[in-house]
Parts: C-alpha cells; sequence; structure tokens
C-alpha cells in the first residue's frame, strides 16, 4: 500500500466543444496523504474545479476524462463502472459544493436530506438509527440536531452550507473536496465554516481538497498548496515554502499581488490577461505573461521538476538547476 | 470646507419593514479628496448606500445632499450636472455592456450625451487618453466586442469611462469582487491612481477589509444598517476599537503565514434572543462584552482618540461625536495617527 489515500496521475479532461478541444486539465498530477490539507488555487478558467469534478467522474458532456488515472487507495476510479463509482461518491469521496443556497432541495427537510444521503450509499440500518446518525452529523458541524426538521429557506446562509457538509460528512469519506466552500459567506461566517471542517477533517482524519482563489484562506487554512494556470499544474510545495520561496514567476507575481498589512497603497498586478484554453501559446503556457520568459519557454512545454521531497515546479528556469 | 455629498439622518426601509439603513450621516469633502471606504458584510447596507448616493433610491428619512442641494430635488439642468459629475463602478464586469455593441459604444455615448467633444477626432484622442491612464492599450480594446475581452479589461474599461467626465466623485461599489485575483491588484490601482493623481475623491464599497485597508484613507464600518467605527484606515484596521470591527478584523484570512486566523470567540446569537425587540445596540447578542446598557439604547459614537470613532458603551468615557459630525474625521488633511513603525 501506498502513503497516500488519494493519486492523481496526469489527469487529462478535455472538453470537445464545436469550436475545438479545450483541454480543461492537462496533465495534472498530486498526492494527498491521509488527514492532509490540500489547497488547489487558480483563476477562474484554470481548471482547479474541472480536476476536482474528473476526480469524482462528474465531468458533464462534452466534456470527458480524456486519460490519466485517479487511485483511491490504490484503486483506480478512471476504471470502475459507474455504479461502483456512485457508492465511492459521498461514502469515500464527497464534495463540499460551492454556493450552499442553491444545492440543498428546498421541499425536503434537512434531516431527510442528509438521511437520503444514507439511503443511497446502501446504509442498511433502521430509521431511528439513521436519524440518531443525521443528529450526530448535523452537531459534528455544529448545528442544533433540531434544524434537521427545518427546511432549508429557515436556515441563514452559514448554516446551509454548514448542513451541505453535514451531509457530506455523515459517511465519514476519506477525501472530502471542498469547492470554494465559503465563497458566499461573510468573513465571520467563513471563519466559522473553515475551523467546523477542520475540526472534523482532525476528528475523522480524512483528507481534504480546498478549491479556491482566496490566498488569505489558503495560507491560513492548508498545509500544501497546488497553483494551476491555464488548465496545468505549474507549482505544489508546502504552504510556507511557496509563501515565502516562490519558484515558478505565476507564483510569485501571485503572491506580490496580495494585498499586504506593511505595504499599504503599493499594487503589483499581473500584466497581460489569461489566455483562452482554445488558443493556448506554444510551449508554457504563462510564457506570454512571464517577465523572466526565455526563447525555449515559448518553444518546449515545461517538464515538472522535483525539487525537494515536497515540491514540483514546471518551469525551464530550473531545468538545469539544483 | 465644502461638503460635495452628504448623507443627513439617512434611513431607508424597504417595503416588508428591512430597515437597510438607520439613521447613517457623514460627508465627502471637496477640498480633501481622499477614499473613503464603506466596509459591511452582505446585509450591512452598504450598497443601498452607495445607491442613494447615486440618487437611485430615495431615502425614507432624511436627506442625500450633493454640493448643498438634495439630489432628488434638483432641477434638469443640475441633475444633468449631477450624473456628469458624479460616477458609477459597479461589481459585475459583464451586466453593464449591451453584448451587442462593441465596447467603443460605452465611451462614445457619454461623450455625445455631454457634449464633452468638438469633433470625432478630438472624441477619439480623449477615448485614447482614459484607455491609456488605467492601463489598457486601445488598439487592443477598441473595436472590439464585450465578450472578446476579459473581466478585469472590461472593469478597467468601466473606470476608463468614468474618468472621461472627468468626474467630481466616485462611487465604486465591490468593483474586484468578480474579477481574478490577478487583475485585482491593477484595477484597485487605477481607482487609486484616479484619485491620487487627479484629486477625485472616491466612495470605495466593500465587503473585503483587505482591499479597502490598502486603497482607502478613511473607513466606515456598518453593521446591520449603523455604523459601528469609523475613522482613518490605519487605526480602525490595526487597532479596531468596536467588538464588531475586533471580531471582523481577527477573522480576515490575511495572506501572511505570521498571522494567527481567527483567536476571538464567536457567538452564535440564541434564536430566541434575538428574536426580542432590541432598542440597544444591534451587535449585542454576538458582543463578548455586552453590558445591560447595551440593550437599553443605542449607544451614541464615543470617540476614544483623535483618529476614530466607536458606537459602544465600552468607551463611554471619551467624549461623544454628534453623528452629523463624522464627516469632520475624513479630513485627509490632517491625518492624526502615526503607523506604529
Amino acid at each position: 500500500m501506498s502513503d497516500y489515500v488519494l493519486q492523481v496521475k496526469d489527469l487529462d479532461v478535455h472538453y470537445f466543444t464545436d469550436a475545438g478541444i479545450i483541454e480543461a486539465a492537462n496533465k495534472v498530477s498530486f498526492n494527498l496523504r491521509p488527514g492532509e490539507r490540500l489547497g488547489l488555487v487558480g483563476e477562474s478558467g484554470s481548471g482547479k474545479s474541472t480536476t476536482a469534478l474528473g476526480i469524482l467522474r462528474m465531468i458533464k458532456s462534452p466534456g470527458r476524462i480524456a486519460g490519466g488515472e485517479v487511485l483511491l487507495d490504490g484503486i483506480d476510479l478512471t476504471k470502475i463502472s459507474e455504479e461502483e463509482m456512485r457508492l465511492v461518491r459521498g461514502s469515500q469521496v464527497s464534495m463540499v459544493p460551492q454556493g450552499a443556497m442553491n444545492s440543498l432541495n428546498p421541499v425536503l427537510r434537512i434531516n431527510d436530506q442528509i438521511m437520503d444521503a444514507m439511503i443511497d450509499h446502501g446504509l442498511n440500518i433502521s430509521k431511528a438509527e439513521m436519524r440518531e446518525r443525521a443528529a450526530k452529523a448535523l452537531q459534528a458541524v455544529e448545528l442544533d440536531p433540531r434544524i434537521g426538521e427545518m427546511y432549508p429557506h429557515e436556515l441563514s446562509g452559514g448554516m446551509k452550507q454548514r448542513a451541505c457538509i453535514a451531509i457530506s460528512i455523515v459517511m465519514s469519506p476519506k477525501v472530502i473536496i471542498a469547492d470554494e466552500p465559503t465563497s458566499a459567506l461573510d468573513v465571520i461566517t467563513q471563519r466559522q465554516v473553515m475551523q467546523t471542517i477542520g475540526n472534523l477533517q482532525e476528528r475523522m482524519g480524512s483528507a481534504v481538497i480546498l478549491i479556491g482563489h482566496d490566498m488569505g484562506l489558503m495560507a491560513q487554512f492548508v498545509d500544501r498548496l497546488a497553483v494551476m494556470y491555464a488548465g496545468r499544474l505549474v507549482e505544489i510545495g508546502t504552504v510556507k515554502h511557496m509563501f515565502t520561496d516562490p519558484l515558478h514567476p505565476y507564483t510569485r507575481l501571485l503572491i506580490e499581488s496580495l494585498p499586504r498589512l506593511d505595504a499599504k497603497g503599493e499594487f503589483h498586478g499581473i500584466p497581460g490577461i489569461t489566455p483562452s484554453l482554445l488558443e493556448l501559446p506554444p510551449g508554457c503556457v504563462f510564457n506570454t505573461r512571464c517577465p523572466q520568459a526565455m526563447e525555449l519557454c515559448s518553444q518546449r512545454i515545461p517538464r515538472i521538476l522535483n525539487k525537494g521531497s515536497e515540491r514540483q515546479v514546471a518551469c525551464h528556469l530550473y531545468e538545469n538547476g539544483v | 470646507m465644502a461638503k460635495l455629498l452628504e448623507l443627513r439622518n439617512v434611513t431607508k426601509i424597504f417595503k416588508g419593514g428591512t430597515v437597510a439603513l438607520d439613521d447613517v450621516s457623514f460627508s465627502i469633502e471637496s477640498d480633501s479628496p481622499g477614499i473613503v471606504a464603506i466596509a459591511g458584510e452582505s446585509g450591512s447596507g452598504k450598497t443601498t448606500l452607495g445607491m442613494m448616493a447615486l440618487g437611485f433610491l430615495e431615502p425614507t428619512q432624511g436627506e442625500v445632499l450633493y454640493k448643498g442641494k438634495n439630489v432628488h430635488n434638483l432641477s434638469n439642468k443640475e441633475r444633468v450636472a449631477f450624473r456628469k459629475e458624479v460616477q458609477a463602478v459597479f461589481q459585475d464586469p459583464f451586466a453593464v455592456y449591451n453584448p451587442f455593441y462593441k465596447v467603443d459604444h460605452i465611451l462614445e455615448v457619454p461623450i455625445q450625451k455631454f457634449k464633452l467633444a468638438t469633433s470625432k477626432a478630438v472624441a477619439k484622442a480623449m477615448i485614447e487618453e482614459a484607455l491609456v491612464t488605467v492601463g489598457l492599450r486601445p488598439q487592443e480594446i477598441l473595436g472590439r466586442y464585450p465578450h472578446q475581452l476579459s473581466g478585469g479589461q472590461r472593469q478597467r474599461l468601466v473606470v476608463a469611462r468614468a474618468m472621461l467626465l472627468k468626474p467630481q466623485l466616485l462611487i465604486a461599489d465591490e468593483p474586484v469582487s468578480m474579477v481574478d485575483a490577478s487583475l485585482r491588484a491593477t484595477i484597485l490601482e487605477s481607482l487609486y491612481t484616479l484619485n491620487r493623481e487627479f484629486g477625485i475623491p472616491i466612495l470605495y464599497i466593500t465587503h473585503d477589509l483587505t482591499t479597502a485597508y490598502h486603497i482607502s484613507d478613511h473607513i466606515i464600518i456598518l453593521y446591520r444598517g449603523s455604523i459601528m467605527e469609523a475613522g482613518e484606515v490605519d487605526p480602525v484596521i490595526k487597532n479596531p476599537q468596536h467588538p464588531y470591527t475586533q471580531l471582523l478584523i481577527d477573522s480576515i484570512p490575511w495572506p501572511d503565514l505570521q498571522r494567527r486566523w481567527g483567536e476571538k470567540e464567536i457567538i452564535i446569537p440564541d434564536g430566541a434572543k434575538a428574536a426580542e425587540p432590541n432598542r440597544g445596540c444591534k451587535f449585542a447578542d454576538r458582543c463578548l462584552h455586552v453590558m445591560p446598557i447595551c440593550r437599553e439604547s443605542p449607544p451614541p459614537l464615543f470617540q476614544p482618540n483623535q483618529a476614530q470613532i466607536a458606537a459602544c458603551y465600552l468607551y463611554d468615557s471619551a467624549p461623544t461625536l454628534a453623528k452629523e459630525e463624522v464627516g469632520t474625521l475624513f479630513s485627509s488633511k490632517n491625518l492624526a495617527y502615526s503607523s506604529p513603525g
């Protein structure tokens, strides 16, 4: 057995549109240890949500997984049947969706929605036991079990988001994928929700993949950070390394663009615009905006280089280095 | 001191009884053109405040004055001047464009409407100048359709449009919240440049205290329609006085590994208690320092130091500032607070 609960290897997710093939996720690879918190950051269109949906095999047509492997405890999820995959979703790998307000069923009580998740995953227990388990799930997300008898419209945004988390953890999954779980919430509620996810994760020993673009949230929550740009993973490393010594020019510019307490009134935007996924530049996808671009960068796609045990970067600057 | 924009005891109650803004007063002076941030979470009334400042919503009580005149009682001529002089940048850089027109359209219309140019050549030069000011290259932008530009480019184009009119006041409501992180800094920089180089005061409405801290000189913290704290942005962010501001600042995940996130306890108000009518401080149910008086009458604005005010009884030994005087805090010429280090 490997040390990893989840291994994503060269995952390709392509969308086959009339305008051409969009490589929304291109050779994405990373590993996740049990109990680890990994952040996946990138701008809109960088492929972070696509990667998450790819792991769960929830890509909708005209998109599909065009290559690569997703190993959960050594089992390749891309190869199993749809019925087997359905049982994996929610019970082994679960998703906390973006925008809680829209993902709950407005005409079902919260308890019924939590119990739905249990029934759907073939849990063979009595109604009373299910109710008890639902109550425990609500308690785990710091909600009063009485909330189970309420409808979504009776809850605040933060409560709804925590109810969604309750649904996604009721089967004690090994991996929780949280896709911008707090983007619609104010900062105080955001902190509550993130602390809830953190506490739960520590108690159950699950690994968490946090998807988002808020670098502040990443700095405060994750252990390791993976940066995506235009469908490719450009750098991955411990959050400390990524913030104090970013290697890839895009990561460095991204970190420099953040507002800091000690540098008021200084702005470091990243010049240029993200390329269209239909018209990617040849070579490195970042070469059109990169201040350190060399001739080689527009000719060859950089390989993923290992820089230390926890660190990988895809940049020609480091090809011949240490 | 001339008051450019003044809100005088403004209250807005929507149909159904929602109190969006509750007796708020402040002003922006024309002779100290700084950036004033209005910060608050969703439901704090910040957007309602912006819409009233623009004259799109009428207050239920109180008045909104532009250069001393009520914006709802302007003569036709005054209204045209108001629309020209007060410009807005909104949150959604997609919604402001008509997809059937080239983006040039939103720059050409104001030039025609307000008769800014004497000839086509002059108009073109004006447009190009405005684009360059916000860091856009005219040849990459003009002649294109909205869908051919990125969100960041579209948002900067809206700033350029506002620029074109040489406004006397710019109201920016969440201008960067729908834009990618890598482009936020660029748009904020355009706004900052407008203020610093052209002396245009800006009312910056946001939920994001990190960007508010970054570009503004002064800040008002709103909570459920009331001013909780206000003052110079440095002390308010670095040394918040009101327990609400303290909780808010403590909850910001700063992109800084040295800073610990969230050390303050969050109180979730008891549903039963929240139902009781509360005549006092709106934050009382969530406050770590709540006292009996907090639930009895709304706290006045105490001024514990030169640079900031807080609507909180913890500072009841400090002098009070009349609501109508909040604007006097925003005179950027005399910053009272000097940053430690």
